[in-house]
């Protein structure tokens, strides 16, 4: 079977899928595009943050 | 072509990344903002950077000079850099590597895996790993760049080299992140453009898609015979299984850098330079674009030119250019396309490069300065002399970098940028994957798998890996023979085929015979984590 003038399913099979995932990113980016706003850890305390000093030196 | 006219374009260019990384250096002004953008980047600059470190002039000069010897077989590897490197890395890991490093207030990737495993060993042994692998990485391709200023603007190599790393040296130096991102995206744009207009250029030339890939498979007793012998079979298709070629592309090309990005240090500190899981969920919809056609179009472009040149000069792509298919697509675009075109070609190469190179300097740079010096004082630095020391570091890198590229031999910038991709999946891939997922992974874990990745990476390239081992030397010296298994496939397989699984077998079991994390550093690691998790469910 001949595809976009390619015989070989594994080269014109990768046409296909390229377009397909790039739509996947499209279609994904568009569905979560106000989802995911910061909620919960924006006020993480300047202090609660882990400095050097509380790491394990190995 | 008008040489006034090109460097004028040039210049025009250049004056615009000064001021766009002026514009960086004027809202940089603390540590956090020097090295993860103060955590809230622009969805699109995010993207954009992210895509433009992701491509360099490797992917498009030498990878698309594979396609035009080869074949289309090369578009896996853009499905990969899709579906992997921007869909996978930005949902699956991303979000997690955003949270949990914001958690632990990390600012790089050592750093993240640092305070993950609660550990300043991890931080300082991978910031010693990313400082002395990435500097073969970044001269590469700066070599790419550097000689292909050589020969458009007729310059001096080591003159390109010299005013390449000042100008890039002066973005990262004062902007940080902030300036590596905004030129990024203003590159990252050139390249787009440039590259959309060459793939509609070449099917309307050749009249369309289906007349052009046809053309193109009706040529296949044109297919050169060095192809054939390395197992080839076409340009429209794949390479026959097990052949020299068949592992090369899909261990080192398709496998190393596709799956290898994942690891890379540069592009995942990207993911903590976003506010919130919004901008990625935006950055997924920009980066998948950007990558779905900037890569396809080289290697259809690197492919179809065999058609064009066929039609014109009655010669295959590789005998056009006497056997050096790195020069298979400047010579198309020269040949093929409009004078306008070639200077846009040009700047999108420019442009290609130096978004890479300037990721690559200010990784390496915070790497040393921030990972390795500052983590190994026993006192906390402040804002300002740690950003400092980060300076220090990124000064270092570009001339570690600039004396690297003025001493490599020719012909190293594919196998260059694949290597640097290979160590940095088998050293970070598991222990990353286990650090985002794993709750039960150690320290000890952690450090097993780094080291042991790194380790048997390099065993391999020395020992068994033909070009490589060949290519250094060591075994030779060392055995008397150039490698140590000779026997097909072995001397083809990728290290990264042998050192991710060995890394990734002694990250699993170290893990479980060692003590788990402290429950305190896990529940602040992921925190906020669990509970969107448990909500999802």
């Amino acid at each position: 079977m001949m595809v976009l003038g390619i015989n070989d399913p594994w080269i014109w099979s990768i046409y296909i899928l390229i377009i397909l995932s790039a739509l996947l990113c499209v279609v994904y980016g568009a569905i979560n595009w106000n989802k995911g706003d910061d909620d919960e850890d924006d006020d993480i305390p300047e202090d609660d943050n882990i400095t050097l000093d509380d790491l394990d030196s190995y | 072509m008008n040489y006034y006219l090109l460097i004028a374009v040039f210049v025009i260019y250049f004056v615009m990344v000064i001021l766009v990384g002026y514009l960086a250096y004027k809202r940089t002004h603390s540590s956090e903002d020097f090295l993860v953008a103060g955590r809230e980047t622009n969805p699109y600059i995010m993207a954009l950077s992210y895509g433009a470190t992701f491509i360099s002039t490797a992917a498009i000069v030498g990878f698309g000079g594979i396609a035009g010897k080869y074949g289309m077989g090369i578009l896996w590897l853009a499905w990969l850099n899709v579906i992997v490197g921007i869909f996978i890395a930005f949902v699956f890991l991303g979000k997690r590597t955003r949270r949990i490093g914001r958690n632990m207030g990390s600012v790089t990737f050592p750093e993240f895996l640092g305070r993950r495993f609660n550990s300043k060993f991890v931080q300082v042994v991978s910031g010693l790993i990313i400082f002395c692998g990435m500097p073969l990485y970044a001269a590469v391709v700066m070599i790419g760049a550097a000689r292909f200023m050589e020969t458009t603007l007729t310059m001096n190599f080591s003159l390109a080299l010299l005013i390449l790393s000042v100008i890039i040296a002066v973005y990262v130096f004062y902007g940080g992140i902030k300036g590596v991102m905004y030129t990024d995206a203003l590159q990252g744009t050139i390249m787009f453009v440039g590259m959309v207009i060459l793939l509609v250029f070449i099917y309307v030339q050749l009249g369309g898609i289906s007349q052009a890939n046809s053309a193109l498979t009706n040529m296949a007793n044109l297919y050169p015979a060095s192809a054939l012998a390395d197992g080839g079979t076409g340009w429209t298709s794949f390479p026959t299984f097990n052949s020299p070629y068949w592992w090369n592309l899909v261990t080192t090309t398709i496998m190393g850098v596709g799956i290898g990005a994942l690891a890379q240090p540069s592009l995942a500190v990207r993911f903590m330079t976003v506010k919130s899981d919004k901008e990625l969920n935006r950055a997924v919809l920009v980066g998948g674009i950007f990558i779905a056609v900037i890569p396809t179009t080289a290697y259809i472009v690197g492919s179809l030119s065999n058609v064009y040149f066929m039609q014109n000069v009655g010669k295959i792509a590789v005998d056009v250019v006497g056997g050096n298919i790195d020069k298979i697509i400047p010579t198309f675009i020269n040949m093929a396309m409009p004078e306008w075109f070639v200077y846009i070609f040009l700047l999108t190469l420019l442009a290609a490069a130096m978004s890479t190179l300037s990721s690559q300097y200010h990784t390496q740079g915070t790497a040393l300065g921030h990972d390795i010096i500052e983590t190994l004082r026993s006192k906390k630095l402040s804002d300002n002399a740690s950003t400092t020391l980060s300076k220090v570091g990124i000064l270092v890198a570009v001339v570690l970098s600039l004396i690297i590229g003025l001493s490599l031999p020719g012909s190293i910038v594919a196998l260059g940028t694949s290597l640097f991709f290979g160590i940095c999946a088998a050293a970070f891939l598991p222990t990353y994957l286990g650090a985002c997922y794993w709750k039960r992974a150690t320290r000890e874990g952690a450090i097993a798998g780094i080291l042991s990745g790194t380790l048997s990476s390099l065993f391999w390239l020395i020992f068994v890996f033909g070009k490589t081992a060949k290519g250094l030397g060591i075994c030779k010296f060392l055995t008397g023979a150039p490698m140590l298994i000779s026997t097909m496939p072995w001397p083809s397989v990728d290290a990264l085929c042998i050192a991710v699984p060995i890394s990734a077998i002694f990250f699993v079991v170290v893990s479980l015979l060692t003590k788990p994390l402290d429950e305190e550093v896990l529940n602040k690691s992921f925190k906020g984590i669990d509970k969107k998790s448990k909500g999802d469910a």
